[in-house]
């Protein structure tokens, strides 16, 4: 398909390009979340990619560039399914799934790799690091490094990499280097602390590509900008199918990336409730979590003030999540504020409420989504017992469940 | 309890650089952090950083992440490490607490500064508190009266490093390297410039930190700086030691060959 004036991405579509009123402030804040607690030696690199990235977001060039590698390679726009085997346990209610499933490398963290890979191009870099939780955004990383010819190593909490061996052998078959981070957790949080360290180091020649919405400014505006279209696509799509907006979006939040993708084309209909699911692990009352924004308090960590998981004297606390993509113990500092304002809501779901939409998708729709993914989709069933049969709700299907099948076969005895 | 400005006034008046030593609260233990600082204070160092232990040291490289672990196992609370403080500073030497800025910020600012003065520490060293978000500690520290120190890098442009120094008192913190602390074959050659770059933006001394591990290192840096910072060179020391006692002998050890490097 060729790409015509109206259905090409547009710098509002990206960027806004100063259009919407709830971008960031000069310091990266969102209200009184985000912002930049980094060693003064990254500041120059942050402000370099700031820079380059405003330059960027209204350069007609690169958003047909970034274009053009989302329908030619990521394969968007992703398309729309209705669900109405899987929603007649959900009291009836519409549910209506974004497939980010269905892009190359099977999740939404396609999108924002590909626009930063173009970013770092035009930074002049030739080297990128990533960290890896479920091992998605490394495999994105990797596979743009590979398409654009850019070095590419991987941290990856060595406990991730067990548990999500197979995207290990796929980074390293698309010429990336992973490295096993063995301190702390030996989980997200800790490969972020490792890439950092990286960065530092060689920063002269290399660009962190950072794959959720958290961290210092500009990467929750850039990571978010890149994700939008997910949102842009389906505001459409549920237009057309439905002839209205959706009551509901649902998605899962870990860092958040795929969650502000998608509620962000919704930020000013007001009518549409936005929901975040976090992970509830094993449960809030054992302790054992992710459940950043519903349990956690406001701190600093990786860069950004925004909810965090920790003590009383503010050193993290370990989180917990079957699905290792939502198992870190920060949020991005735009859905920190989001919860403070009210325009998103955000709940917890446990691993077993997550395993059994996982099934149950599987069994009613064929289709297999990832763990991570799930838990919008446990959270749907909820929110449509709640909002009837009347109710049109949107989910994120921000990836798809390959890559769990060896969580699942301990799970269910397969 | 002697101040950063009296420490600096005298290396001045000797002529040499002043000899900074860094230890984590808790390491190995919470008495034994006490003994091998003061340990280091005898054998010549001027100024003595507690680090704070955290969870997430994102820019400390392996020897302080392992001593920042084992301490955190220990049960280091910010209690012990006031105690630290105190214990350090009835050594005579100007006493800093080195931290990430995420457990003064849940202690409550005011608070912190509060009780590290009373605790008779003379200041904080912040290294991911950038200058955007510094206010509330800036206006913490003065009302107690603390120093706050903060860090330019190499990659630091003047105008950056103009607005880091307008935030510190005591002394301005130069990393000689882009990376994490660690010591190092040899001192990077960026420090020398960076002390220069800084010193036309600030009369505050400048001390040079990241990569220093020996005498002769901290000679070379003494030559250009007013100060020669060293981590994980002690950490290394203690961490290698048999037992508590070897470890100490070999603190001192360095911090003698140190306090000789900053004097030739």
């Amino acid at each position: 398909m060729t790409p015509t004036e109206a259905t090409m991405i547009t710098p509002a579509d990206l960027a806004g390009g100063g259009v919407r009123g709830d971008d960031p402030d000069v310091h990266g804040k969102f209200g009184r979340f985000g912002g930049r607690y980094v060693p003064e030696a990254l500041i120059p690199a942050l402000d370099e990619v700031a820079a380059e990235y405003e330059k960027a977001k209204t350069d007609l060039g690169f958003i047909r560039e970034f274009d053009h590698l989302l329908r030619t390679y990521a394969g968007r726009p992703t398309t729309l399914t209705e669900v109405p085997r899987f929603a007649e346990h959900a009291g009836g209610a519409r549910i209506l799934l974004k497939r980010e499933d269905l892009t190359h490398t099977g999740a939404h963290k396609i999108n924002n790799v590909l626009g930063q890979a173009l970013l770092t191009k035009r930074l002049g870099k030739r080297r990128v690091i990533a960290e890896t939780g479920a091992g998605q955004h490394g495999v994105a990383t990797a596979t743009a490094a590979a398409l654009m010819g850019l070095e590419c190593v991987i941290y990856m909490g060595a406990f991730d990499c067990e548990r999500q061996a197979l995207n290990v052998a796929r980074m390293k078959l698309l010429g990336a280097t992973v490295v096993p981070v063995t301190n702390g957790s030996q989980t997200l949080k800790d490969a972020i602390n490792e890439a950092f360290r990286d960065w530092v180091t060689n920063v002269d020649h290399t660009h962190y590509l950072f794959g959720t919405v958290a961290g210092p400014h500009p990467f929750p505006e850039i990571v978010r900008d890149f994700a939008r279209i997910i949102g842009v696509e389906a505001r459409r799509q549920v237009l057309e199918l439905t002839g209205r907006l959706p009551d509901a979006v649902c998605a899962a939040v870990g860092g958040g990336s795929n969650a502000i993708g998608v509620f962000h084309a919704f930020m000013e209909d007001q009518d549409v409730k936005l929901y975040g699911y976090e992970a509830g692990g094993r449960g809030a009352e054992n302790g054992e979590h992710a459940l950043t924004l519903t349990q956690g308090s406001v701190g600093v960590l990786h860069g950004s003030r925004t909810y965090v998981l920790q003590d009383e004297e503010g050193q993290t606390i370990e989180s917990h999540s079957i699905s290792a993509g939502l198992d870190y113990p920060g949020v991005g500092p735009e859905h920190a504020w989001l919860k403070d304002t009210g325009r998103a809501t955000y709940e917890g779901v446990t691993d077993e409420e997550a395993m059994e939409a996982f099934a149950l998708l599987a069994r009613t729709e064929g289709i297999i989504p990832a763990i991570e993914s799930s838990h919008a989709l446990a959270g749907a069933l909820r929110l449509g017992r709640e909002l009837g049969p009347e109710a049109v709700i949107l989910v994120n299907l921000s990836g798809r469940g390959d890559k769990d099948m060896g969580t699942a076969m301990k799970y269910f005895n397969l | 309890m002697t101040t950063l400005q009296a420490v600096f006034d005298k290396a001045r008046a000797e002529d040499r650089a002043a000899l900074v030593g860094y230890l984590p609260a808790g390491f190995p233990t919470k008495d034994g952090a006490v003994a091998a600082a003061t340990a280091m204070v005898e054998a010549g160092c001027d100024v003595i950083e507690i680090g704070l232990p955290y969870s997430d040291p994102l820019m400390d490289g392996p020897t302080i992440q392992d001593a920042v672990h084992r301490s955190l196992t220990n049960g280091t609370r910010i209690a012990d490490v006031l105690r630290t403080v105190e214990g350090v500073a009835k050594s005579g030497a100007a006493t800093l607490v080195m931290t990430y800025w995420n457990p003064i910020d849940r202690y409550g600012a005011e608070r912190f500064a509060r009780d590290l003065a009373s605790a008779g520490g003379v200041g904080t060293i912040t290294p991911d508190l950038t200058p955007e978000e510094s206010d509330p500690w800036l206006a913490a520290s003065k009302e107690s009266g603390i120093d706050t120190v903060f860090l330019v890098a190499p990659s630091s442009p003047d105008e950056r490093i103009a607005r880091v120094a307008a935030c510190c008192t005591g002394f301005v913190y130069a990393a000689s390297l882009m990376g994490v602390t660690g010591a190092r074959e040899s001192v990077s050659s960026a420090a020398e410039g960076l002390v220069k770059r800084t010193r036309a933006h600030t009369g505050l001394p400048v001390c040079v930190g990241l990569g220093v591990g020996n005498g002769a290192q901290a000679a070379e840096v003494a030559a250009y700086a007013d100060g020669v910072i060293v981590g994980s060179a002690f950490i290394r020391r203690l961490l290698d030691a048999p037992d508590e006692k070897s470890g100490l002998a070999a603190v001192r050890e360095l911090a003698s060959e140190l306090a000789r490097g900053v004097r030739r």
